[in-house]
């Protein structure tokens, strides 16, 4: 099939756009890793957990979901960006499948995730990070938090589109994503927030992926004032519905969007 | 045959509030060049933007290569070229990247991408750039590039959107150079520009556009005749306008003017420079010391002003 072909060309040129600048790889992962520092070490001295290991435990989970959460940002004003200098244009006058753009950019994205989450895992590793859970269901942790990232970047070409200046999509992907991180269990347990806080936090994608991920990770959740609701009780299950009603709503959303785009 | 047709094109903007194109009509001869001419905001990049499926018209009908871009746009792509006013190349990578990744987008298989891009870096000097990211690149090294992307598979037809907006002169000659080669193969092309010594240069015919239609089309020189061509216009003291108006009438043999308020005397001429020297022979017999001499070619606001009676207006574009 040649529509395969052609996603394959642009993920490949995705690609080689991070070798081409390493800088983007280097800071990205940059980033992540301070964040597993900082937190760590910062706030990991006052925060009681209750965990065997330690705060670090809980972090990581934490951090690993909102590294891939940002992919948003970083698919949006990538595409934005191409959409400035014309290079959209030069696309959609070619005889290629119409959606091989955008599919080939979230895959490059989502690849750029892979590596970014082996050198987290690996700085976790290193201040003290110990999943107790195998192999096996850390590595579907892993599969899971890339899925994530995966659906989230159709939510990013979306965003990259509607607002089409790459400043301006920054700072909406990095408005959408902040709130949804803190306002979770990533960095904090859930059950000193206000009671209405807690709720929202509960169904929150981010917090059922956190709870999923520490669960595959071999520890126990702490619930609040939420505890024993569905999302709660199935945080895997609960993620995996969000990620697919994302993808459902915006691959369609945003294939469309972009056969339009500047129309 | 008509390689290339507008009809009626119509495409306005933010609910009806711009009207990008108004009745647009046009169409291009099989191997022959049009050249669009007209200032910012006239509907050019829309026009180009349409006929290249990027775009659907409000209505209108448009086909290229027989086909109909509202109807069959994925055929159309097949046979066109688009190079646009923004060089649509990727920056980060070199330029034999961006050759070879459209050359597989094109499905031609890496082998003969490979082999394809090396050809049209040849062919547009860009050998010793090709493993430079773009970014490095000149402005006019960016456009080579960017129009050796828009040829990789011998497009039956090629758009141009202003190849040379923004390229310095030394820039600007050596894409006309390019563009020039490009036509005598037998290319049809329409081609955007601002610049009526462009149009000039390169089109068989020019369609001069302003607020979404087109005011006048025909060959340069019906064009030209129509705006007046070549003007001489001297500048001399007050006392000796009446003296120089008759020198210059007798000169050119045409109807000269004369603006009181600057001292101008103009008169339009066929064979410029020749006609300059002798005016200034004459007038030096007569011992009348013009104090500015020029020779003066015809612009794009004088295109606008003797076919429209305003100036060209530039206004932003709407996109």
């Amino acid at each position: 099939m040649s529509a395969f072909q052609d996603i394959r060309i642009i993920t490949q040129r995705q690609l080689r756009l991070l070798t081409r600048v390493p800088e983007v790889l280097i800071f990205s992962t940059i980033q992540p890793v301070m964040f597993v520092l900082l937190f760590r070490f910062v706030f990991g001295g006052s925060i009681s957990t209750g965990q065997p290991g330690g705060y670090v435990q809980l972090l990581m989970p934490g951090i690993f979901v909102q590294t891939v959460a940002f992919t948003l940002a970083g698919t949006a004003s990538g595409l934005a960006e191409d959409l400035k200098k014309g290079l959209i244009d030069r696309f959609r006058s070619l005889p290629i499948s119409q959606s091989a753009l955008v599919v080939g950019r979230t895959l490059g994205d989502s690849m750029l995730n892979i590596v970014v989450l082996v050198v987290m895992a690996l700085a976790g590793l290193a201040v003290g990070w110990r999943p107790s859970s195998g192999i096996v269901k850390v590595l579907i942790g892993f599969i899971f938090l890339f899925m994530f990232g995966y659906a989230l970047s159709w939510v990013g070409i979306f965003v990259g589109l509607s607002v089409a200046d790459a400043r301006v999509v920054q700072n909406v992907g990095f408005i959408v994503t902040f709130p949804l991180t803190f306002l979770s269990n990533a960095f904090a347990p859930t059950t000193g927030m206000p009671k209405v806080l807690q709720y929202f936090a509960e169904w929150n994608p981010v917090s059922t992926m956190v709870a999923g991920c520490r669960e595959l990770f071999g520890l126990e959740n702490i619930f609040g004032a939420t505890a024993g609701s569905f999302p709660s009780e199935n945080p895997l299950l609960t993620s995996a519905i969000y990620m697919a009603l994302i993808m459902l709503i915006f691959i369609p959303l945003s294939i469309r969007k972009y056969k339009n785009s500047s129309n | 045959m008509k390689s290339v047709i507008a009809d009626g094109l119509i495409k306005t903007y933010r609910n009806g509030e711009v009207k990008a194109l108004n009745n647009l009509s046009l169409d291009v001869e099989e191997g022959t060049v049009l050249g669009v001419l007209g200032p910012n905001g006239a509907g050019k990049t829309t026009t180009v933007r349409i006929l290249a499926t990027l775009l659907k018209p409000d209505s209108g009908h448009a086909s290229v290569g027989g086909i109909d871009v509202i109807k069959h746009p994925d055929k159309v792509r097949e046979i066109i070229g688009l190079s646009g006013q923004y060089a649509a190349v990727d920056e980060i990578l070199t330029g034999y990247d961006n050759l070879v990744m459209f050359g597989e987008l094109y499905h031609l298989g890496k082998k003969q991408s490979i082999a394809r891009a090396e050809e049209l870096l040849e062919k547009f000097s860009l050998t010793e750039s090709a493993k430079r990211p773009i970014k490095t690149y000149s402005g006019g090294m960016r456009r080579r590039l960017d129009l050796a992307a828009s040829l990789i598979v011998k497009p039956k037809v090629l758009f141009l959107d202003e190849p040379t907006t923004g390229l310095d002169p030394r820039g600007r000659l050596e894409m006309w150079g390019v563009i020039e080669d490009l036509v005598k193969g037998g290319t049809t092309l329409l081609l955007t520009t601002q610049y009526l010594e462009e149009a000039d240069q390169l089109a068989d015919e020019i369609a001069v556009i302003d607020h979404g239609t087109v005011i006048a089309r025909g060959t340069s020189d019906a064009l030209k005749k129509q705006v007046g061509g070549e003007k001489i216009e001297i500048i001399v003291s007050a006392e000796n306008i009446k003296k120089t108006q008759e020198i210059v009438a007798r000169v050119t043999g045409n109807k000269t003017t004369i603006d009181e308020g600057l001292r101008m005397i103009s008169a339009p001429v066929t064979l410029g420079s020749n006609a300059l020297i002798e005016t200034l022979r004459e007038l030096d017999a007569v011992g009348v010391h013009p104090l500015d001499v020029g020779l003066k070619r015809p612009s794009l606001d004088d295109v606008f002003l003797s076919l429209t009676g305003h100036a060209a207006e530039v206004k932003e574009e709407a996109k």
